[in-house]
């Protein structure tokens, strides 16, 4: 293994991604889990720039750490928040929802590491933003305005899901 | 760094993710849970834009529009909790049982 400065960033980014997630996990506050959370998905910004997709992370950046993490601390504040999860009568179930996953993600990991993978990579220098944005408008031009409908729709169906009910 | 552990931390955040939908009580967290799932999907796909036999930028697209979904699926779960709470006035996901059997 080569001590590169592209293995030190991945250890640094994988690090902080999954310190987030286990801190949300295990934290009481509801409000720290939020935060904890928005570090996980900075990093996995920072794991987007690794992987040539710059792109991708500044839309990381601006979509989950920005838009998505200030609507669940909006969800949080909106709803009770002062609650600390509590403890009381579903070790069983705790323990059993930890050694299903736990055997689950043990599955995925042998069967990643057994996959016969082939060592070819792509030429980082045709990952521009220029060619993402020609593929998007002329390969996948009509899922994108699909996409755009949907987002449409999503608004008003979740205006109208949060409006107050009429006074009747 | 090889393609294996990219996948692999994709697979650990989705297993982190799982647990948290399963044990966590409060409907924002167990939200917040599901988008941790989503992003490891999205980094499996961005991985394999870069690496593997066919390795091409449209896993990178993939990934703008899952994310994209994902915002519209935040956007749309808060908004149906906010109205759960003002009508039962808990997050509780265990006291949203109307529908048990």
């Amino acid at each position: 293994m080569n001590l590169s400065g592209e293995f030190f960033a991945f250890l640094i980014f994988s690090l902080m991604a999954i310190g987030g997630a286990v801190f949300m996990i295990s934290f009481t506050r509801v409000v720290h889990m939020a935060l904890a959370m928005a570090f996980t998905f900075l990093s996995l910004a920072g794991m987007y720039v690794l992987l040539n997709a710059e792109f991708v992370a500044v839309v990381q950046v601006l979509i989950y750490t920005g838009a998505v993490t200030i609507l669940m601390l909006f969800g949080i504040m909106l709803t009770r928040h002062r609650d600390e999860e509590r403890e009381d009568g579903r070790r069983w179930h705790r323990l059993l929802s930890f050694v299903g996953v736990t055997a689950f993600g043990l599955i995925l990991l042998l069967t990643i590491w057994r996959l016969p993978f082939p060592e070819s990579e792509a030429d980082p220098a045709s990952y521009t933003v220029q060619r993402l944005g020609e593929i998007v408008f002329r390969h996948y031009v009509i899922p994108f305005e699909l996409t755009s409908v949907l987002l449409l729709v999503a608004l008003v169906g979740a205006v109208i899901l949060a409006k107050r009910e009429g006074q009747s | 760094m090889p393609a294996t552990s990219y996948l692999a931390l994709a697979a650990i955040l989705f297993c982190i993710g799982l647990y948290g939908v399963l044990t966590k009580r409060n409907a924002v967290i167990v939200l917040f849970s599901i988008e941790l799932m989503l992003n490891a999907a999205n980094l499996n796909l961005v991985a394999f834009s870069k690496f593997g036999l066919h390795a091409d930028i449209s896993g990178q697209i993939f990934s703008l529009f899952s994310i994209t979904v994902a915002a519209a699926e935040a956007a749309v779960g808060i908004a149906i909790l906010i109205a759960l709470y003002r009508r039962r006035q808990t997050v509780d996901v265990d006291r949203f049982d109307t529908m048990r059997g």
